[in-house]
């Protein structure tokens, strides 16, 4: 097509200008291609929080508040599940395991989950990884800690490093378990979950510190040392939540009716899955909502290419009576305008796309340990591929509007421009 | 064909052979812009010879841009015809008439005739962009279409290194309009229209430019319809057609 050529050099001529739209439209399209890819890989990221867990058990309450606290360690549970009842179902044929989870202490603003060895084992994320520790190993006396990865880093311990518990889950906490310190046995690998923004200790630990408490907190007078607190039984009365494994996922509902069923205590069992699904509904609208923007900003990209192309055909006006004189028809000048259009949206979108992943290479790093998202650098999904579609049909509607009106322009005006 | 005697205002050279056909033949033509508008321009009959060399005269308003506009084939006729080396120009599509100015007509505006982003060789050789029969008249008068231009330009004075390397906005008027006459003779149309080429340059320079332009439409065998308001220049032609008097539009309107 001879006109292309013509497009281009038209382009080139006028390049300062139109690398101002080029980089208008470059940054909207990297904004709604990053939205979406950090939209995807958030919403997998945390899908993923949690796997290979059939079943979370606690109090009665709602699926994404059990989720939310056993999990995500938000807010605080209603109640307690007593460790009758989780014997109870510890002793169902088809249960495999059952991973205690208790909740209340914090140190320094992280959570310090009181659990069992067998979380190490059982905590699954990101289809099917387990935890694996970058130093040391699991509990194996009273007063050891695991550390999630963050709270390692941010708080610099390094194994052997004594830290004391708060009691409840504050930030700044005035009731402090310092007569039983504890040391940091282990350091967990990152996961990108909130375990790693957890301190693992023991059930048992838990039931030392508060040995001589009462009520939120300690008995004056009775206080127990740290060494006596040993000889004492230190089976929980009761625990927070329970990591329910199955030897089949058959028995999943099954499972899930005996402890919604239990007599003895009010319980709730529900499926890993379906509440993270139901979490991500609450959360998903801002989610959707950022697409929106970043959708509206294309379209902002899109006026701006709009305005310098009807702005630059009015300068041009001699221009296309040139061309007609040398025989060009008013479709090749519809050409003309159209293909520069489309060479705007294409460029730009190639250049957003290069700008989007070079800013992914740099940011990867610094995001994964921040937010704990990975952020893929692979090729463009079906629904990128589809958002890009979109904004190159957009960029061809609006660079109609100027093709059109060059159209027309060259039919009223003919070989002698109203200028 | 038997050709009837044109209606001129005035004859200054004998009209060449009338065994030949007219390269234009007006009949009763008439022409308005809208279906409502007043008819603008309304011909009984003109006729230009091949060859020849017709100063078109009239003030502003008397009908030229129309009469151009029709010539060229952007417009049409709304009644009577009007044909152009023998082609009935209100029979064809617009995209016919598109490509009948492509390959037969070289049209010379007033002013700004360049394209401002490409260089004067790719400006004159627009016409061949468009038009595959004089892409293939240019070669096959100098080879390729770079030397052709070169040669163009060379006749014009034009073909200098220091003024290639110019971008076309920075030559004088009267160079810009020497490229455009250079762009219009592009593979020797038949039909050369210029549309007061002269009016912007010196008044000392405007005979230099038309005693140019007759001799390359002579080499090239173009006919050659000049506008222009300049009764100065009217002494060279073959001759006048005073389009004030020939308007029958005009004349009821006055």
């Amino acid at each position: 097509m001879p006109i292309l050529v013509l497009a281009w050099k038209s382009l080139w001529n006028r390049r300062f200008t139109v690398a101002l739209t080029l980089a208008s439209m470059a940054l909207s399209v990297a904004l709604l291609i990053g939205v979406e890819r950090v939209r995807t890989e958030t919403r997998a990221s945390f899908a993923n929080t949690i796997s290979g867990t059939d079943l979370i058990v606690g109090a009665r309450s709602g699926g994404v508040q059990l989720l939310l606290y056993a999990v995500f360690r938000i807010g605080n549970p209603t109640n307690n599940l007593s460790w009758r009842s989780l014997q109870d179902i510890a002793a169902q044929p088809k249960v495999a395991w059952v991973v205690p989870l208790s909740l209340g202490d914090s140190h320094r603003g992280y959570r310090v989950l009181g659990t069992s060895a067998g979380f190490f084992e059982h905590y699954r994320f990101a289809r099917d990884l387990g935890l694996t520790f970058t130093q040391g190993g699991p509990f194996a006396d009273l007063y050891d800690a695991v550390l999630g990865a963050e709270v390692a880093e941010r708080l610099g311990y390094r194994i052997g490093d004594p830290l004391v518990i708060a009691h409840g889950a504050g930030d700044v906490s005035f009731a402090r378990h310092d007569d039983k310190p504890f040391r940091v046995a282990g350091i967990l690998a990152r996961t990108g979950t909130p375990v790693d923004r957890t301190l693992h200790v023991s059930l048992e630990a838990i039931e030392a510190i508060h040995a001589d408490w009462q009520g939120g907190a300690p008995v004056p007078g009775a206080r127990v040392s740290a060494d006596a607190v040993r000889a004492l039984d230190l089976t929980p009365r009761a625990v927070t939540a329970a990591l329910v494994g199955l030897r089949s996922k058959v028995a999943t509902f099954q499972v899930q009716r005996f402890v919604n069923d239990y007599r003895e205590e009010p319980l709730t069992a529900i499926l890993p899955g379906v509440a993270l699904a139901e979490l991500w509904g609450l959360v998903g609208v801002a989610e959707g909502a950022l697409l929106v923007v970043s959708a509206c900003v294309v379209v902002v990209g899109l006026f701006g290419m709009l305005t310098a192309l009807l702005t630059g055909l009015n300068e041009r006006r001699r221009e296309l009576a040139i061309l007609r004189s040398v025989g060009a028809r008013p479709g090749h000048l519809f050409g003309l305008i159209l293909g520069e259009a489309l060479f705007l949206t294409g460029l730009g979108a190639a250049l957003g796309l290069g700008l989007l992943y070079l800013l992914l290479a740099l940011a990867r790093p610094w995001v994964e340990a921040r937010f704990g998202i990975h952020l893929g650098l692979g090729g463009l999904s079906a629904h990128e591929i589809g958002l890009l579609a979109a904004v190159g049909l957009a960029g061809a509607v609006a660079g109609a509007i100027p093709a059109w009106r060059a159209y027309r322009l060259s039919l009223t005006d003919g070989l002698s421009p109203r200028v | 064909m038997t050709v009837p005697s044109p209606v001129e205002a005035r004859v200054r050279a004998p009209a060449l052979p009338s065994s030949r056909e007219p390269v234009i033949a007006i009949r009763d033509l008439a022409f308005r812009w809208g279906p409502r508008s007043p008819v603008v321009l309304a011909l009984d009959a003109l006729d230009v010879a091949p060859g020849e060399r017709v100063f078109i005269e009239g003030p502003s308003g008397s009908g030229k841009s129309t009469l151009l506009s029709l010539l060229a084939g952007v417009a049409r006729p709304v009644d009577g015809q009007i044909r152009v080396l023998g082609q009935a120009l209100g029979s064809l599509s617009s995209a016919g008439r598109d490509r009948f100015r492509a390959d037969h007509v070289g049209y010379i505006f007033q002013m700004f005739n360049l394209i401002p982003y490409l260089s004067m060789v790719e400006n004159v050789l627009l016409p061949a962009r468009f038009s595959p029969r004089r892409r293939d008249a240019a070669r096959q008068r100098s080879g390729t279409l770079a030397a052709e231009a070169r040669r163009l330009l060379g006749h014009l004075d034009l073909d200098h290194a220091e003024l290639r390397a110019r971008p076309v906005t920075a030559l004088s008027v009267g160079q810009q309009q020497r490229v455009a006459a250079a762009r219009a003779l592009l593979g020797s149309p038949a039909l050369l229209i210029a549309d007061e080429p002269t009016s912007a340059l010196d008044a000392d320079r405007r005979e230099a430019f038309v005693r140019l332009l007759f001799e390359e439409c002579r080499e090239a065998q173009s006919t050659l319809v000049f506008v222009s308001h300049d009764a100065a220049l009217e002494g060279l032609f073959d001759r006048t057609v005073r389009l004030a008097d020939l308007n029958g539009a005009a004349a009821r309107r006055a």
